[in-house]
C-alpha cells in the first residue's frame, strides 16, 4: 500500500521537479541570493502596487479597498489543485484569528473568475479570489511572483500593512503548503510595531 | 524523496495532565498526530498508526490532537468536541476509535449512538454537546497546530519536530525507530 500526504499528491501529480533543482522560490531559507533568476519577491519596506482585479465578491477589489487594514494576499497557482485546496481551506477556518487583527485576505491567482466562483462555492471560502486573469498574471509579475514557465504565480504569500507598505512577505516551494503561522507572526509584528509607533 | 528541510516544532508540549495519551512517558519517542476525524487522508492513517504502535509496544508514546477543518469537513468539530466528551467521561479512545471506523457517519445521532456504544452518561454526552461545552478545548488543540506548522491534516511530530514525510507504515516506522535510537540495520 502505498499512503502520501496531501502535498506528496500534489507533488507527484502537479509538480514532478525536484525542488533542489529549481532556483525560483526566491525566499526559500535554502537558496542564495545570488542562484534568483526572475521574479524576486518584493521585499519589506516596499510600498505595495496597486492593482484592481475582477473578485469573486464586489466586482473588482484592490489593496485601496482595504487601506488601512492589515491585508494578506495569498498567490497560489491554481485553483482546484490540491495543495492549494488544503491551504485556503486553512486559511478559511483561521479566518477569526487572522480578524482579530483586523486583517482583509485576498486570494490570488491566474484563473479566471468563473473557476474562481466554482472553487469558493466548492470549497466553502468566504474571502475574495481575485483573477489575475487578463492581461494573464499581471499582479504577480508586479509582486514578482510570476513563473513564466508555469504561466502560473508562485504560491507566494504578503502582507501589507494598513499604510500600503509590504511587511512581510514569503515564497513557498509550488507544491508545499505553507501554513499559518507566518501570517500570523506578521500580523502580531505588525501589531507590536502599531503599539510602539 | 525531498523532504522539507526547516523544522518546524511543537509550541504545546505534550502533557500528561492535558493530552490524550496511549504509551508510557518513559517511552523514548513520543508521536503527536493533529488530525480530523472527517479527514480521509486521516482515516488511511488510522490502521496505520495501531499497527506502528503495536509493532513498537513500550518504545512509542501516541498523542492525539484536534485539527478539525469545518471549511472542508462540516462535521469534523462536532465529532472533535464528542471525542473530548468521552474524554471527560474516561473514554476518549473509544470514541476516537468509533470516529475513524465510522469517517462517513460522523452526524449527531451517529455520534449519540456511538457514545451508546461505549457505555457514556448519555445525559451529560448530550448536554455537553449540545453546549458545546469542549469547543474551546478543541479550538485550543487546532490553534497550538497553526502555531507549530500544522498545515493540514494528518500532521505528525516525532519528539516535537514535524515529520513531512510519507505516513506509509514502514517510512514512518524507520522515523519512529531512529528517533527512538533503535538500530534496524540498513
Amino acid at each position: 500500500m502505498v499512503v502520501a500526504r496531501p502535498v506528496d499528491t500534489a507533488e507527484a501529480s502537479y509538480d514532478a521537479e525536484p525542488m533542489s533543482d529549481d532556483v525560483r522560490t526566491g525566499l526559500d531559507p535554502r537558496r542564495d541570493e545570488d542562484t534568483l533568476l526572475s521574479g524576486t519577491p518584493l521585499a519589506p519596506g516596499t510600498p505595495a502596487p496597486d492593482f484592481v482585479l475582477p473578485s469573486t465578491l464586489d466586482g473588482t477589489l484592490g489593496p485601496k479597498d482595504r487601506r488601512g487594514r492589515p491585508l494578506i494576499l495569498v498567490f497560489y497557482p491554481a485553483d482546484w489543485s490540491p495543495v492549494c485546496t488544503d491551504q485556503l481551506a486553512l486559511y478559511q477556518e483561521v479566518m477569526p484569528e487572522f480578524e482579530k487583527h483586523d486583517a482583509a485576505m485576498f486570494g490570488i491567482s491566474v484563473d479566471g473568475r468563473w473557476s474562481h466562483l466554482a472553487f469558493a462555492k466548492d470549497r466553502n471560502l468566504r474571502f475574495p479570489l481575485l483573477a489575475d486573469f487578463e492581461p494573464k498574471g499581471a499582479v504577480a509579475r508586479t509582486y514578482g511572483v510570476y513563473r513564466a514557465e508555469d504561466g502560473t504565480s508562485e504560491r507566494a504569500l504578503f502582507v501589507i500593512d494598513p499604510g500600503g507598505m509590504v511587511s512581510w512577505s514569503y515564497v513557498s516551494p509550488t507544491e508545499v503548503n505553507p501554513g499559518a503561522d507566518g501570517i500570523l507572526r506578521a500580523l502580531e509584528d505588525l501589531a507590536a510595531k502599531g503599539v510602539a509607533r | 524523496m525531498r523532504a522539507t528541510r526547516w523544522e518546524s516544532t511543537l509550541i504545546l508540549p505534550v502533557s500528561e495532565d492535558r493530552d490524550h495519551i496511549q504509551g508510557s512517558a518513559d517511552a523514548p519517542v513520543t508521536l503527536v498526530e493533529y488530525g480530523d476525524y472527517e479527514c480521509p487522508y486521516c482515516g488511511e492513517a488510522y490502521p496505520i498508526v495501531k499497527e506502528i504502535q503495536s509493532r513498537m509496544g513500550k518504545q512509542l508514546r501516541f498523542v492525539f490532537r484536534n485539527f478539525p477543518i469545518s471549511t472542508a469537513h462540516p462535521h469534523a468539530e462536532i465529532a472533535a468536541e464528542a471525542a473530548e466528551a468521552a474524554a471527560a467521561q474516561d473514554r476518549f479512545w473509544e470514541m476516537h476509535d468509533h470516529l475513524y471506523e465510522n469517517q462517513r457517519h460522523l452526524r449527531e445521532d451517529d455520534l449519540r449512538s456511538y457514545a451508546r456504544a461505549i457505555e457514556l452518561d448519555r445525559d451529560m454526552f448530550d448536554k455537553e454537546l449540545a453546549e458545546h461545552v469542549h469547543a474551546d478545548r478543541v479550538h485550543e488543540d487546532f490553534m497550538s497546530g497553526v502555531r507549530s506548522g500544522v498545515n493540514g491534516t494528518p500532521t505528525f511530530f516525532i519528539n516535537g519536530v514535524r515529520y513531512d514525510d510519507s505516513y506509509e507504515s514502514e517510512t514512518l516506522l524507520m522515523a519512529l525507530n531512529g528517533a527512538a535510537g533503535i538500530d534496524v540495520g540498513g
